[in-house]
C-alpha cells in the first residue's frame, strides 16, 4: 500500500499501539497533522507548550510502563521539547519524540524555524535519527520504539523533514527489528548471582537499597518476595518509591539527602549492601569517601556503565533487575540456609532505635498549615492509592517523605534532572492513561507557574487532576539553602506578585479553593476528590512560610551526619 | 593517568562521529587524538581514540562508548600487543647548514622529504607517537613552520581482529 510520509508516521504509531500522541502543530508537521485529522484511532492531545507535551508523555510512560509519544514542529517546537526530553533521559523513561524539520533542500540554510534538532538533543537522548528518505521512515520509527523501550529505557528523537512527509512510499510496518550495534538483551551471569547470594547469607547487617530500575523492570513483586525471605531492611531512592510498600515494617523509608535517619544510618552501618536498579546518585550517597565504609556491595543494574561509576562494588551483576531477582529468589527457595537470625535480630534492634528518633515528626500546633500535614491528609483521603506527581523543591520532598507509596508507578517525579514545571503536565498524562483513577499534583507556587498554561489543556480534555499547591510565597528549597548556608540572604527566592490562584483556576473553568487554616485542610481535599471528583481542582494551601525539609544531609557530609531538626 | 588507545567500529552514518566526540566533551574525558575513516566494509568506520585517565575513568569511557547505539565493537588496544602508527607532515626551514641537518635527521627517523623549495623541506614520517615527538625534539635548532599529524591508528598483533 502506497502512503505519504505523513500517513506512514500515523500508521506506524498505530501499529505500535500508541493511544495518545502529545503535541503541538507547526509548519513543518502540517502534513502529519492533516493525516492525524483524517483518522480516529490515534488521539492527539493538544498541549499549550511543547515542554508540557514531553512531560505529559513522560507521565503517561511512568504510570503505564508504555512509551510516551510526542509530536512537535521544527525549530522552537523542538527546542521547547528539550527540557522534557532531558527529564526523561535522566530518569530512563521510554519516550519517542517526533520533531518536524525543514524540507531537506533547506537544511543548513538557516531556514525559517530551522534548528539542528539531532545535534541539540544528542546529549539528552538515548539515540536519535534524521530521516533522509521516505522509504526509511517506517523502519526508523520501529527502531526508535525498539531502542526507547529496551535495555535501559530512554527517549529517542526522530527528526522528519517536511518534504519527506509529502513523499510517497510503499508501507509495511516491520515486525521484528535487529540493530547490529545494539544488544539490549543482557543475560545476567548466573555465577555472579550465586556469588551475590552467598554474600547475602554471610550478612549480619544487610541493607537493601533499590531505585527506579525496579519500577522500570516491573520487579516489585519479586523484590517484595526477596526482601521478605531474607528479612533485611529495605530503603528506596526518590525514584524507587512505591517499589516496596511503604506501610510494610521492613521498609525504612527513603534514603539520601532528605531520607530518613533509619535509612541513612542503616546504609552507613551495613555490612552487605544490596543495590538493585539504583545508580549511587550524589543525592543518595552524600560524601563518597564516607559512603558505607564497612559494606561489601552487590550491584544489580541493566546498564554496565552504571556499575562502579561512583562507588566501586564487590559483586557486579549486569542484567534485567526482574530476571536477576527471580533468580536470587530461586536460589533462596531451593535452600534452607538463611541469614544468621541472632545477628539479624540485633541489627533490627539497632534499626528500631534509629527509627524511634521519629525523624519525620513535625510540630502540629503552630496554627499555620504545615505542608507535611497536607500531604498526610492527602494520603488519608486517597487511602494511599492516588497517582501523585510533583514538581521540584520542598513540596517534592514532603510528598516523597509523607505520602507513603504502596504501589509502583504511583509516584511520578523528576528525580534526576529536577525539572520544575513537570508536575501538572505529567499529571495530565497520568490521568489520560488512567481515566477513573485519582491523580494529584503536589506542587508549589513557584513550580506550578512554570507550566500553568496547561490548565487550559485540562479544560479541553476534562482532566480531573487535583492540584495541591503548597504555597509558602517562597521558592522554598532555595530559601532553605539560603537560610542554612547564606545567612538568610533570600536572594530572589521570594515569590512576589503571585496571581490569585483561585481566580486563575476559575478563569480556566476549574474549581479553585483557598485554604488558610489547618482545620480546613481535610475538607478541601475531601471536596476535591468527592463533590468535585470530575473537575480539575486547584487547592491553594497557604502554608507555613519558613518550614524546612528535615532531616537533611548537608553537602559534603556522610550518610551518618544528618541534621535531624 | 595512563594513555589508552581505543579502537572502535562504528556505523558509517552521519552524526556517528559527533556522538563519540560529544560524549568525551559532555563527560569531561580527555581526548589526545582521534582519527576516523571508512573501512573495507563501507557501512563501517573505524575510529582510533587516544585518551588518558585513571583506570576507573578509562573503564567508564569504554562502557559509555559501548552504550552508544552507533558503536558496533570496541577494543582497548593498550590491553594487549599492538601496532600503532601516526603520520606526520612537517614543513621546516632548510637554509644553509640546516638543509643537510634536516636531511640527516629525516634519514635517521626513516622519513622522507616529500616537497622541496629553496628555503624549506616538507618532511613525512610515519611512526609511533613517541617517535614523532622525539623527531620534533631533535629539530630543536631548526625553525619549524608547520606541523600536521594524523592522530594515531592502531591494530592488534597476531591473529586477533576487530571485525564483525
Amino acid at each position: 500500500m502506497e502512503l505519504t510520509g505523513a500517513e506512514i508516521v500515523v500508521q506506524s504509531l498505530i501499529e505500535e499501539g500508541v493511544e495518545h500522541l502529545f503535541g503541538y502543530p507547526g509548519g513543518a508537521v502540517l502534513h502529519i497533522y492533516d493525516a492525524i485529522h483524517k483518522q480516529d484511532e490515534l488521539q492527539h492531545v493538544l498541549v499549550r507548550h511543547e515542554q508540557a507535551a514531553t512531560h505529559a508523555a513522560d507521565g503517561y510512560a511512568r504510570s503505564t510502563g508504555k512509551p510516551g509519544v510526542v509530536l512537535v514542529t521544527s525549530g522552537p517546537g523542538a527546542t521547547n521539547a528539550v527540557t522534557g526530553i532531558a527529564t526523561a533521559y535522566m530518569d530512563s523513561i521510554p519516550m519517542v519524540v517526533l520533531t518536524g524539520q525543514v524540507p531537506r533542500p533547506l537544511i543548513g540554510n538557516d531556514a525559517f524555524q530551522e534548528v539542528d534538532s539531532v545535534g541539540i538533543t544528542r546529549p539528552v537522548v538515548k539515540h536519535n535519527f534524521l530521516v533522509e528518505d521516505v522509504n526509511d521512515l517506517a523502519l526508523t520509527i520501529k527502531k526508535a520504539f525498539y531502542v526507547a523501550t529496551t535495555g535501559r529505557p530512554g527517549p529517542v528523537v526522530v527528526d522528519i523533514p517536511k518534504d519527506i512527509t509529502a513523499h510517497k512510499a510503499e508501507f509495511s510496518y516491520p515486525r521484528d527489528i535487529k540493530i547490529r550495534s545494539y544488544q539490549p538483551e543482557l543475560k545476567a551471569d548466573s555465577a555472579q548471582i550465586k556469588k551475590a547470594y552467598e554474600l547475602i547469607l554471610e550478612a549480619k547487617k544487610p541493607m537493601i537499597y533499590t531505585g527506579g530500575g525496579v519500577i522500570l523492570s516491573n520487579a516489585s513483586e519479586e523484590l517484595v518476595k526477596f526482601t521478605k525471605s531474607i528479612g533485611a531492611p529495605i530503603t528506596n531512592t526518590l525514584m524507587g518509591l512505591g517499589a516496596y510498600p511503604a506501610n510494610d515494617k521492613q521498609f525504612v523509608g527513603m534514603l539520601g539527602m532528605h531520607g530518613t535517619y533509619e535509612a541513612n544510618m542503616g546504609m552507613h552501618h551495613s555490612d552487605v549492601l544490596i543495590a538493585i536498579g539504583a545508580r549511587f546518585d550524589d543525592r543518595v550517597t552524600g560524601n563518597l569517601e564516607k559512603f558505607c565504609p564497612d559494606a561489601r556491595i552487590i550491584h544489580v543494574d541493566i546498564d554496565p556503565a552504571s556499575i562502579s561509576k561512583n562507588v566501586k562494588v564487590d559483586v557486579p551483576i549486569v542484567g534485567d533487575v526482574n530476571d536477576v531477582v527471580i533468580e536470587l529468589n530461586k536460589l533462596i527457595e531451593a535452600s534452607d540456609q538463611r541469614l544468621e537470625s541472632g545477628a539479624l535480630a540485633s541489627w533490627w534492634q539497632q534499626i528500631e532505635e534509629w527509627r524511634a528518633q521519629d525523624c519525620l515528626k513535625f510540630n502540629r500546633d503552630t496554627g499555620t498549615i504545615k505542608p507535611q500535614f497536607v500531604v498526610e491528609q492527602l494520603h488519608q483521603v486517597t487511602e494511599g492509592n492516588a497517582f501523585v506527581t510533583s514538581d521540584v523543591g520542598q513540596h517534592q520532598m514532603f510528598a516523597a517523605q509523607y505520602y507513603g507509596f504502596n504501589k509502583p508507578r504511583r509516584w511520578i517525579n523528576s528525580g534526576g534532572l529536577g525539572t520544575m514545571g513537570f508536575g501538572l503536565p505529567a499529571a495530565m498524562g497520568v490521568q489520560l492513561a488512567h481515566p477513573g483513577e485519582q491523580v494529584a499534583c503536589i506542587t508549589g507556587e513557584g513550580s506550578i507557574q512554570m507550566c500553568i498554561q496547561e490548565l487550559a489543556t485540562c479544560t479541553q480534555y476534562k482532566l480531573p487532576v487535583k492540584i495541591i499547591n503548597l504555597n509558602n510565597g517562597f521558592l522554598g528549597m532555595v530559601r532553605q539553602w539560603q537560610e542554612f548556608f547564606y545567612d538568610r540572604r533570600y536572594a530572589s527566592s521570594y515569590m512576589e506578585s503571585l496571581p490569585d490562584f483561585v481566580a486563575l483556576a476559575e478563569a480556566y473553568g476549574h474549581v479553585g479553593i483557598r485554604v488558610t487554616k489547618p482545620e480546613d485542610v481535610r475538607q478541601a481535599i475531601e471536596d476535591a476528590f468527592g463533590k468535585y471528583k470530575d473537575r480539575t481542582v486547584f487547592i491553594d494551601f497557604i502554608i507555613d512560610r519558613e518550614e524546612n525539609v528535615y532531616p537533611m544531609i548537608p553537602a559534603g557530609a556522610g550518610l551518618n551526619e544528618m541534621i535531624l531538626v | 593517568m595512563n594513555k589508552h588507545t581505543i579502537s572502535l567500529l562504528l556505523e558509517n552514518e552521519s552524526g556517528a562521529l559527533s556522538r563519540v566526540s560529544g560524549l568525551f566533551s559532555a563527560r569531561a574525558y580527555n581526548i589526545e587524538s582521534l582519527s576516523v575513516a571508512p573501512t573495507d566494509d563501507s557501512t563501517l568506520s573505524r575510529m582510533t581514540i587516544v585518551t588518558s585517565g585513571t583506570e576507573e575513568i578509562v573503564e567508564q569511557i569504554k562502557k559509555q562508548l559501548n552504550k552508544l547505539v552507533d558503536v558496533v565493537k570496541l577494543v582497548d588496544l593498550t590491553e594487549s600487543e599492538h601496532i600503532e602508527r601516526e603520520l606526520m607532515l612537517a614543513k621546516v626551514e632548510a637554509i644553509g647548514e640546516a638543509r643537510d641537518e634536516v636531511k640527516r635527521l629525516v634519514d635517521i627517523f626513516n622519513g622522507q622529504v616529500v616537497d622541496v623549495t629553496d628555503t624549506t623541506y616538507t618532511v613525512e614520517i610515519t611512526d609511533t607517537r613517541d617517535k614523532l615527538d622525539s623527531f620534533l625534539v631533535s629539530l630543536s635548532s631548526i625553525k619549524i613552520h608547520e606541523v600536521v599529524r594524523s592522530g594515531a591508528i592502531g591494530i592488534s598483533r597476531g591473529e586477533k581482529t576487530l571485525a564483525i
